[in-house]
């Protein structure tokens, strides 16, 4: 596929532009506060300091940040191989049974650290399962992976609800939602090491799921840019034609892919149900899945770019259940909006400023775009 | 006879919102730019009607603003992918989110009722429409039931959603502008050849969506419901969006669809918890995820083959 746009230098085009988009969407949530009748400036103040104001706050932030690790770097791995999966809401949702299952059983025979690499095993199983029966369907039916991922999401929420309430409810409680998990299946705080820092920390869910999340990104990287797999999914993504050309198997690829994807998504679920809560309740993931769009595509679907990505989102929610508490106009469901904001300018308006960034450089330096300043645009 | 006609009744209420949110996305994808985001502007036409119907007092200023609003988002959609050539379910994804946030948040700035907007009741809402002789026939049996109990008696909206099925079918297979609405979403740039413009073109099909995304979100909170509820939507854009592919991008079709995806949702709370001949008891969730599950079989090529427009979700490029 031919790309409608010209080549910018790399530091403006990993650099410059996203920083635009960036700023951009904030400037159009700073819009929103203004017509709450808020200061806009007074909110990021609040924000930034609700986030990374004390030990317990940052605590909180890198906790929230662990789930859009996990979820972002699901949306970028498929990004990869072009395909868009939506699906990391409930591949995430349903994972949580594969870790409940795996703590409901070891919990009280094994300690916390050989249930939990089970429990990674179970997550990363269930979310790669529920992630294959899309891919099947792209790969071999030529069903719209976006669709199909999106009706999941629902059938999943569905799944989980009629399990929660029928069949994992211990008896005689009210609740939708499993018994507590003993010691064995809880997974122990990482708060030690921001207190090695010299920060304090009261009592924060920042759990050992947070090294695995960066484990993950590394993970990703050697995949992707490392072995024959990530270059084959990088090819594909790039150019399925060339990639048939080139002897790649299509359906493998898109099912390996979807698989690694859901997996990654999945993981996200050892978070809070092992890491925090210590039992699973509906709806554990809150828009987890969908955060890791936004995540994937400012982060421009590498780990440099997620982690940092999935810290300000952190920041974002941390940050703004502090503000809900000062102004009260503004709830945590600021950041849905600010998530949209990013999605739009950074994912489907990405181009905007590129024909703008474009002409002011080819009019500060022709040479730097690497086409005689004559003949205008290349191409 | 009772309970079905009001079985029926609720399906045709609840068939409603899906019914216009699934005609507007055959506009925008018949025309090659899919649109995920049928729920949001969907969401954010019910807000913003239900805030202007209670400010102004007058559903007509409602239904206004709700189509403003909505012809607003669609425009944005159109802005990313037309002009843009932005990725078209990334901006459907986009809009969706904005919408589920702003119309709490401003909701909640605006009214103070935690994300409700204030009660709707007289003029500021659409009330039932008695259709003539509905009364003088009520008793006549089935055809005077059916007539005075299941056709009469629902706002003007439910009549325009069903008359825009073959206005829908008109304007696309019998006008020239429906002709090159199909044609530009199955080769773009045979319609650029022929000296049409595919922007413009594109750019008006994403307006219909617009238009009748925000009729479907009027409905919802100023005919259906008096107000606006957070998050009332919950799903119906992409239970629209299931039924356009379950009626293969087809205007009758999709009617069908629309009422047996509404008929599935009204017997799931009529029967709820009741058990069924043969089956035993089917838990409510499963009737709830049922129009998923068709879609997804159906997608699979089980039943029939979807096949969407060609240069669907494909960014026209102008060859230079």
């Amino acid at each position: 596929m031919s790309t409608p746009f010209a080549k910018l230098p790399a530091w403006a085009d990993y650099g410059l532009i996203p920083v635009l988009n960036l700023l951009v969407a904030f400037a159009v949530a700073g819009l929103v506060v203004l017509l709450v009748g808020e200061n806009p400036l007074r909110a990021a103040v609040i924000l930034v300091d609700g986030a990374f104001g004390s030990g317990q706050n940052i605590a909180y932030t890198l906790y929230y940040a662990t789930n859009f690790i996990f979820t972002g770097l699901a949306v970028a791995v498929a990004f990869h191989a072009g395909l868009f999966n939506i699906g990391g809401e409930g591949q995430a949702y349903i994972a949580g049974l594969g870790v409940s299952l795996v703590a409901l059983t070891f919990d009280s025979v094994l300690p916390w650290w050989l249930t939990f690499p089970l429990a990674i095993a179970g997550a990363a199983l269930v979310g790669a399962l529920w992630a294959l029966i899309p891919a099947y369907l792209q790969a071999k039916r030529g069903s719209h992976i976006v669709i199909t991922t999106i009706m999941f999401n629902f059938i999943a929420a569905s799944v989980m609800v009629y399990l929660l309430v029928d069949v994992l409810k211990p008896l005689g409680s009210m609740a939708p939602q499993t018994r507590d998990f003993l010691a064995g299946g809880q997974l122990p705080k990482l708060n030690f090491l921001l207190e090695a820092l010299g920060l304090s920390v009261r009592s924060a869910p920042l759990n050992i799921s947070f090294l695995l999340a960066l484990l993950m990104a590394v993970f990703v990287w050697a995949l992707i840019w490392r072995t024959k797999l990530g270059y084959e999914i990088r090819t594909y993504g790039f150019s399925p034609k060339a990639a048939r050309y080139a002897g790649i198997f299509e359906s493998r690829i898109i099912i390996i892919t979807m698989m690694i994807s859901g997996g990654l998504a999945g993981m996200m679920a050892l978070n809070p149900i092992m890491g925090d809560q210590h039992h699973m309740s509906l709806d554990f993931v809150a828009g987890a899945g969908f955060v890791g769009i936004a995540v994937a595509l400012m982060g421009r679907s590498h780990p440099v770019g997620i982690v940092p990505a999935a810290i300000l989102f952190g920041m974002l929610y941390q940050g703004g259940a502090e503000l809900a508490f000062e102004m009260p106009n503004i709830s945590r469901d600021m950041i849905v909006i600010i998530q949209g904001l990013v999605i739009l300018f950074a994912g489907a308006l990405e181009h905007m400023f590129r024909p703008a960034v474009q002409a002011a450089l080819a009019s500060v330096s022709p040479r730097s775009m690497g086409v005689p300043a004559a003949k205008g645009e290349g191409a | 006879m009772d309970a079905l006609v009001q079985l029926l009744d609720a399906t045709i209420r609840v068939s409603v919102p899906l019914l216009l949110a699934c005609l507007a996305g055959l506009y925008s994808e018949r025309a090659g730019v899919f649109d995920i985001g049928l729920e949001g502007k969907m969401l954010a036409g019910a807000f913003a009607g239900a805030s202007a119907a209670a400010v102004s007092g007058s559903a007509w200023i409602g239904l206004l603003a709700a189509v403003g609003i909505a012809v607003f988002l669609a425009l944005v959609h159109g802005f990313a992918s037309i002009t843009h050539r932005g990725n078209q379910i990334v901006s459907g994804v986009a809009i969706n989110f904005i919408a589920a946030g702003s119309t709490i948040i401003l909701g909640q700035a605006w009214f103070r009722q935690g994300g409700r907007t204030p009660p709707l009741a007289g003029d500021s809402r659409f009330n039932a429409i008695e259709l003539p002789g509905a009364a003088a026939l009520r008793d006549v049996p089935v055809i005077g039931t059916i007539y005075s109990e299941l056709l009469s008696g629902h706002s003007i909206l439910v009549y325009v959603a069903f008359l825009m099925v073959p206005f829908t079918w008109w304007v696309l297979f019998r006008t020239r502008f429906g002709l090159r609405l199909r044609a530009v979403g199955e080769n773009p740039a045979a319609v650029d050849t022929a000296g049409i413009s595919v922007t413009w073109l594109r750019y008006r099909a994403v307006i219909c969506t617009g238009i009748l995304t925000g009729l479907a979100g009027a409905y919802l909170s100023v005919a259906q419901n008096a107000g606006f509820v957070k998050d009332m939507t919950a799903g119906k854009g992409y239970i629209a969006l299931a039924a356009l592919i379950f009626a293969k991008w087809k205007p009758v079709p999709a009617m069908f669809a629309c009422l047996l995806f509404g008929f599935l949702d009204a017997a799931s709370i009529r029967f709820q918890g009741m058990p069924w001949p043969v089956i035993g008891k089917v838990p409510v969730q499963f009737i709830n995820a049922l129009p998923f599950i068709l879609t997804i079989v159906l997608l699979a090529g089980f039943i029939g083959k979807a096949i969407p427009p060609r240069a669907g979700g494909v960014p026209y490029v102008k060859e230079r």
